[in-house]
């Protein structure tokens, strides 16, 4: 059972409460991108607001996850640029992936601790923040185990907890509950946007599910099948606070609606 | 010992088998010899074959060692950038080409008759699966784990001894598997060029029409390599019971 917050509603974006690390702006002006032939970001300009929770749709192989690379630096674009304000991101950008990508050898505790060895930080400090993390993910009981032992949900809140332990100002989100079952993802986009409300980091989330987009964004892109041309880019006018009964409310239905005629619509 | 058992039957049925048909006169004793007749020997000369058995061991594992611990520095040193990669490892592809049993005179000019010429053959013979398996290995790192590590801002050396080295452990321990097998058969040529042990026993006893005692001799050597595994075995268990699927079952 994962463990509830205390958070209190709040109207926008900008104005997160307990934010400990707060987010930033992510400016993406004319970025283009090419493996060989293939364009897959061409010219893509779009602006994202700190603390802002974004979420960008768009089919399988329409160049969501190359787009996620590039705000990471993990892939250069040809041209373009891509600015983070302020600029001192370095340690600030946690990535989570679509499968947990777990260091089997290492126990829970001893994953969760790892951007933190990287980054030079001391042993008692650093499993003392893992162990919080995991706390945030309502883990603690599981941290001396191993990998191997954990079912999917589980690998994938340890990779999220390990996102979250350097307490990231960017955090990004590539598919991450994709192969989940529905109500472990439910669980999951629940404490995601918990954890975002919390925090007041920015978060750029992509998905090719339209009801996990409506439930856990602010704002929503939704991507063409060629090129990551946006075809809608939409504010989300929902309940900042949400839980699974907001998934029956007719807003929730009627952003789900929107979302889906932009998805379905010819390039 | 009860997993023991299923290689063990295979082994009375070869036994009771090539007895019989010896015996029987199907089989001429001076081609193949009697089971019996081979572990009389082994009682009979135990003190010649068990102290070649020794020497064997000596120059199979100090050649074994060396290819260990050699082949997983170059592997990690060929594995550091493609450029050395395309320079170096078409070398070492061709170290491996060159058949031993005519480079082991060489050896011997070089090294001079004893244990160094053995433990070079045993060297030469086993180096290369380490080198191959290491390279593999690291090679085949998991690419969201190094975006990950490049994304904390990991240096090279905390990138290859968090995650490279310990995410090809597995394979390095298969390379090693094959290189001890390999170590005892480098061993053995190098004692029929230029040392004493089980190779020059097998090489002495040929010339004697002994095949009894070639038998008993290859028995022992065939011991030893299954030590070898059986030990890299352990090593394996030990590293990976924990965490990798080879061993969790």
């Amino acid at each position: 059972m994962i463990p509830r917050p205390r958070i209190n509603p709040i109207s926008g974006a900008e104005q997160v409460p307990g934010n400990e690390a707060g987010g930033v702006r992510v400016a993406l002006d004319k970025v283009r991108r090419a493996f060989g032939e293939l364009v897959v970001v061409a010219d893509f300009s779009l602006s994202i607001t700190t603390g802002e929770f974004l979420a960008i749709l768009g089919p399988s192989g329409c160049g969501k996850s190359t787009l996620l690379r590039l705000v990471a630096g993990l892939t250069a674009p040809d041209s373009g640029h891509i600015g983070i304000t302020p600029d001192d991101t370095r340690f600030h950008t946690a990535f989570v992936f679509q499968d947990a990508h777990l260091l089997p050898w290492r126990t829970v505790l001893e994953n969760v601790a790892l951007p933190l060895e990287l980054m030079g930080i001391g042993v008692t400090e650093r499993l003392g923040r893992a162990s919080a993390a995991l706390d945030e993910v309502g883990l603690r009981e599981a941290e001396s185990r191993y990998p191997a032992q954990l079912s999917g949900g589980m690998r994938m809140r340890v990779s999220l907890a390990r996102a979250l332990v350097t307490r990231p100002r960017l955090l990004l989100l590539d598919e991450p509950f994709a192969a989940l079952d529905e109500i472990t993802r439910f669980r999951l986009d629940a404490r995601l946007r918990e954890l975002w409300l919390e925090r007041g980091m920015t978060v750029i989330f992509v998905t090719h599910s339209i009801t996990e987009a409506a439930f856990l964004a602010n704002r929503a892109v939704v991507l063409t099948r060629k090129g990551c041309g946006i075809k809608l880019d939409r504010r989300l006018e929902l309940p900042q606070v949400r839980d699974n009964e907001m998934r029956a409310m007719p807003e929730f239905a009627s952003e789900m609606q929107g979302l889906l005629a932009a998805m379905e619509e010819e390039d | 010992m009860r997993k023991a058992l299923p290689a063990f039957i295979p082994f009375v049925i070869v036994v009771v088998a090539l007895e019989s048909l010896v015996r029987a006169g199907w089989i001429k004793a001076f081609l193949v010899p009697p089971p019996s007749a081979v572990f009389e020997t082994l009682i009979h000369d135990w003190r010649e074959l068990f102290g070649a058995l020794a020497k064997t061991s000596v120059g199979a594992l100090a050649g074994f060692a060396l290819s260990a611990v050699g082949g997983i520095a170059i592997g990690v040193f060929l594995s550091s950038s493609s450029a050395i990669r395309q320079a170096f490892y078409p070398y070492a592809v061709f170290f491996q080409t060159v058949p031993i049993i005519a480079i082991a005179p060489l050896l011997v000019i070089w090294f001079g008759y004893g244990m160094r010429t053995v433990v070079a053959s045993a060297f030469i013979v086993s180096i290369f699966p380490v080198i191959a398996n290491t390279l593999t290995g690291i090679l085949s790192t998991d690419p969201a784990l190094r975006d990950l590590f490049i994304l904390y801002g990991a240096s090279p050396s905390a990138t290859l001894w968090r995650l490279r080295f310990p995410a090809a452990l597995p394979q390095i321990l298969t390379g090693l598997r094959i290189a001890g097998g390999l170590a005892v058969i480098g061993a053995i040529v190098g004692e029929f060029i230029g040392g004493q042990g089980l190779g020059s026993v097998v090489d002495v006893a040929r010339t004697q029409q002994r095949t009894d005692k070639v038998f008993a001799a290859v028995l022992l050597a065939s011991l030893l390599g299954l030590a070898l595994f059986g030990f890299i075995n352990l090593l394996s268990r030990v590293a990976l019971r924990r965490w990798h699927v080879s061993e969790q079952n």
